[in-house]
């Protein structure tokens, strides 16, 4: 099948199509994105938001073969195991594969899903609250579980939020698969707030946030700050946060065409407007990741005040694939119960 | 009545077919695909081997004895009243009472949300005060029923004899309340024991009891051998429930010759003072949790506006995302559907259980099995048998009101049932003997005097399935969710907008319940007993 990235228009011949493209609740693009796209191909898109990632992909396993919808975007490098299992997408060899790192696209040398942006999930801190207190912003994982930082902390559940499984397996990759229960245990004792979304972490419970919560420290994405500056009514100079480099966990998010759909060919056009430069150079403002298109420009404000770990912490897919469902049922015991 | 004379006796086995099949194919067939996979020796070794779920089962088992404790505690000063007195608002307080009953468990969630302080969200003690809330109405129903037959001289002698109304209550009421006392309990328990709505919307991620667990295994941590080992474990507990609480009830007969009904007007200051106090708190209780919702569907950005209503009615992103009435649409279709099948399929059970030989006694018990396994249980059974050739039944539209009317089933066979039993023999033979078919006979002697009940249990049906939330929550599309699981999405994210539009469609669902009850009511010439 011919996969031209600039597809002729030809909707005409029948009914103009309309794609079901499923993502996670924080799926949030810019109003109108999907214009451009139904203007060149005559192809309508319908967004179906389904819940947390860990929902939207293990909804999507139970239902392989009669899928919900016909793309489907948001699953991560620490669900990616558990949907190539489930064989719940149709392979795609995208072109704008090329214009990607080869590290990203080496993930998934099959190409049943396609890379659409990278991320990091990291510890970030509310500058102005640390320095009224005139204490030091922590620095790594281990601080976090000191004294001096009791009761400071929010961060998404690893049950319900992909940035929350993202932690975690931070603290995997920290301490060793025998070593991050007990760190977890002394989080718990320092009075670590788990809450069902990042949504309700970042914006409700984090200080440094448009919520003014009263915990300055959360588990959010290395792209925050910026986010905080470019979104600032009035405007400012300097982001009001920033992240802790060395808690820094890489994700790198997935699209795939579901098996099953009607529309495979439509599917497949709606995969490489997906990754066009102009899908990618929406996502850093909107989703606050990264393209992965290496042609899609930064916006100045991400150049600024952006800033991404050298070496993040990272854990073998193999491991997180194994042992994913007893990590969790090991934290859920140790954490909630 | 003798039904060997029943001009319908041979049509009743094949009034049997078609109820019974689609209980075989849609609950059996997929109970048995759960008892399959959850039910060994591995299944089990493997879940209680994780330590994330021997919390859960002591939880569920706990709260469910507080709030059964509390509901008879906050229940019976409520039952008193109404079973004892004659007072202005009393028919308003019942109905208000028996309201709160009949609301959806996913809306008694959202409205102790919007009542209680953020403090107390996601705390056990939200969950127990919406199972107090709806629970109540069980304690008025069926205590309030014996209470009434107390003969209210017992007391009164005891007070010339100088006992305080609390030694009263101590040595005279509550003992001869105890076994009502008892059955109302054993009601409360199961509800709380199988409670699932009201622990999504209010739980939080620290709080699961069986019912959620089996949710958050199967759908979110893709763990379904623990979700249908749960499953099993769930099955089992309630059948031993239900078997206990069914023998206990045969043993229970009501005490012979205290027919009375006394209820007289208060009379001493205290006693008016006791009436309208408890009275009005109690409404104001029920209303409250309600009003609340209702205000915080009104209330954007700090002011009331109608901002959240508006937003509502409008889709998303310039449209890619369906506005959140398109629920409202899709339920009422499910329940349209629903009630149709139900009704038809009831009243064919009914038929065949009245008209039938005794042999269908069997029948009569098959059809009440649903009432024997948790919605959530149904769910799951069906997502994970329905999923491959020859029924492939994921996406496809009937697999939702199919849940539901069986979900109905057993209620509306309990409503149909005495009317088609009452149908007077004797003019079923008159027409008969006078050369009418025996479906002529039926329209024109049986249909007339059922149809009312019909209309009612079509309406019951409808409520049940605008509400039902337990096998939704597995079954449901994105592209076609009904109103209870757009309620629990939308109330499960931040942001005052998103939640306010939550309440908007609770309210909306609280609006259509309520209709639809009260249509119920006005269809049926008896009030049916819990």
């Amino acid at each position: 099948m011919a996969a031209s990235p600039v597809p002729a228009a030809t909707p005409t011949s029948a009914a103009p199509v309309t794609l079901t493209l499923l993502a996670y609740d924080s799926f949030t693009p810019s109003a109108n994105i999907f214009d451009a796209f139904t203007n060149q191909t005559g192809i309508k898109v319908q967004l179906a938001l389904a819940g947390d990632a860990g929902e939207l992909v293990t909804k999507a396993a139970l239902t392989a073969g009669k899928p919900e919808g016909d793309v489907l975007w948001g699953v991560d490098n620490t669900l990616l195991s558990r949907a190539l299992q489930a064989d719940m997408f149709v392979p795609y060899a995208a072109p704008n594969l090329a214009y990607m790192d080869p590290a990203v696209t080496a993930l998934v040398p099959g190409h049943a899903v396609t890379p659409v942006d990278t991320g990091d999930v990291c510890i970030n801190y509310d500058i102005a609250w640390f320095k009224a207190r005139s204490l030091a912003p922590p620095l790594t994982l281990q601080d976090l579980a000191s004294a001096a930082y009791k009761d400071l902390l929010v961060t998404p559940s690893p049950l319900t939020a992909s940035p929350g499984l993202a932690f975690l397996l931070a603290t995997v990759a920290e301490f060793g698969e025998d070593g991050w229960q007990a760190y977890w245990t002394q989080l718990r004792a320092n009075g670590v707030l788990v809450v069902d979304g990042w949504t309700e972490a970042y914006y409700t419970e984090f200080s440094g946030s448009s919520g003014k919560g009263s915990r300055p420290l959360v588990v959010s994405y290395g792209s925050s700050p910026p986010a905080e500056v470019i979104y600032a009514d009035p405007p400012i100079a300097t982001a009001p946060t920033a992240v802790v480099l060395r808690t820094c966990f890489r994700q790198v998010e997935f699209a795939g065409i579901l098996r099953g759909t009607a529309h495979a060919r439509e599917a497949q056009l709606l995969l490489d407007y997906l990754t066009s430069v102009a899908f990618q150079e929406d996502l850093p403002l909107t989703l606050f990741v990264y393209p992965v298109h290496q042609a899609a420009a930064l916006p100045e404000a991400f150049i600024k005040h952006a800033q991404r770990p050298a070496a993040p912490l990272q854990v073998d897919p193999a491991r997180i694939a194994a042992q994913r469902s007893a990590w969790l049922d090991e934290w859920t015991t140790l954490v909630l119960r | 009545m003798n039904s060997s004379r029943s001009p319908y006796r041979s049509a009743a086995p094949w009034l049997a077919i078609a109820p019974a099949l689609l209980l075989l194919v849609f609950f059996v067939w997929p109970l048995a695909g759960i008892v399959a996979r959850g039910a060994s020796g591995a299944a089990f070794a493997t879940l209680f081997a994780n330590p994330a779920i021997a919390p859960v089962l002591w939880f569920t088992v706990w709260q469910a004895l507080a709030s059964t404790l509390l509901t008879l505690v906050v229940a019976l000063p409520v039952t008193h009243i109404l079973a004892r007195y004659h007072f202005a608002g009393r028919r308003l307080l019942l109905a208000l009472v028996s309201t709160a009953f009949v609301l959806p468990t996913v809306v008694v969630g959202a409205a102790f949300l919007a009542l209680l302080p953020p403090a107390w969200h996601r705390t056990v003690w939200a969950i127990i005060a919406a199972h107090v809330y709806f629970n109540s109405a069980v304690v008025v129903r069926v205590v309030g029923s014996r209470w009434e037959q107390l003969h209210p001289h017992m007391a009164d002698a005891a007070r010339t004899l100088g006992a305080s109304p609390l030694r009263i209550l101590r040595t005279i009421t509550l003992p001869l309340l105890r076994s009502a006392l008892g059955a109302a309990g054993a009601v409360v328990f199961l509800f709380s024991f199988t409670s699932y709505g009201v622990v999504r919307v209010l739980g939080g991620p620290a709080r699961s009891t069986i019912e959620t667990e089996i949710y958050l295994r199967a759908v979110q941590l893709d763990d379904l051998g623990g979700a249908t080992a749960l499953s099993v474990l769930q099955l089992v507990g309630l059948g031993l429930l239900l078997w206990w609480w069914l023998r206990s009830a045969a043993a229970r007969q009501s005490p012979p010759g205290t027919i009375f009904t006394q209820v007289r007007r208060p009379r001493s200051a205290a006693a008016f003072a006791a009436v309208y106090g408890i009275g009005t708190l109690a409404a104001a209780g029920v209303l409250a949790p309600l009003l609340a919702m209702l205000l915080r569907s009104l209330r954007v950005g700090g002011t009331l506006n109608t901002t959240g209503w508006r937003a509502a009615f409008t889709p998303g992103l310039q449209s890619v995302l369906p506005a959140p009435f398109a629920a409202v649409l899709t339920s009422l279709q499910f329940a349209l559907a629903t009630s149709v099948c139900a009704t038809l399929l009831g009243l064919a059970a009914a038929s065949a259980i009245a008209y039938g030989s005794r042999r269908l006694v069997l029948f009569e018990a098959f059809v009440m099995l649903p009432l024997a396994a948790s919605a959530v249980t149904l769910g799951l059974g069906m997502l994970i048998t329905f999923d491959e050739a020859p029924l492939d039944l994921r996406g496809a539209w009937i697999i939702m009101p199919l849940a539901h009317s069986l979900i109905a089933l057993p209620l509306v066979v309990r409503m149909l049932l005495p009317v088609v039993r009452a149908v007077p023999q004797g003019a079923r033979e008159a027409a008969a003997v006078l050369g009418a078919a025996p479906w002529q006979v039926w329209f024109s002697i049986d249909r007339p005097l059922v149809a009312r009940a019909a209309l009612a249990a079509a309406a019951f049906a409808f409520a049940v399935s605008l509400g039902e939330f337990g096998a939704s929550s597995f079954l449901t599309r994105r592209t076609t969710e009904t109103l209870p699981v757009a309620i629990s999405r939308l109330l499960a994210r931040p942001g005052d907008l998103v939640q306010a539009q939550g309440y908007v469609l609770a309210t909306l669902l609280v609006l259509l319940t309520v209709s639809a009850i009260a249509a119920v009511d006005g269809l049926r010439p008896d009030r049916l007993a819990i």
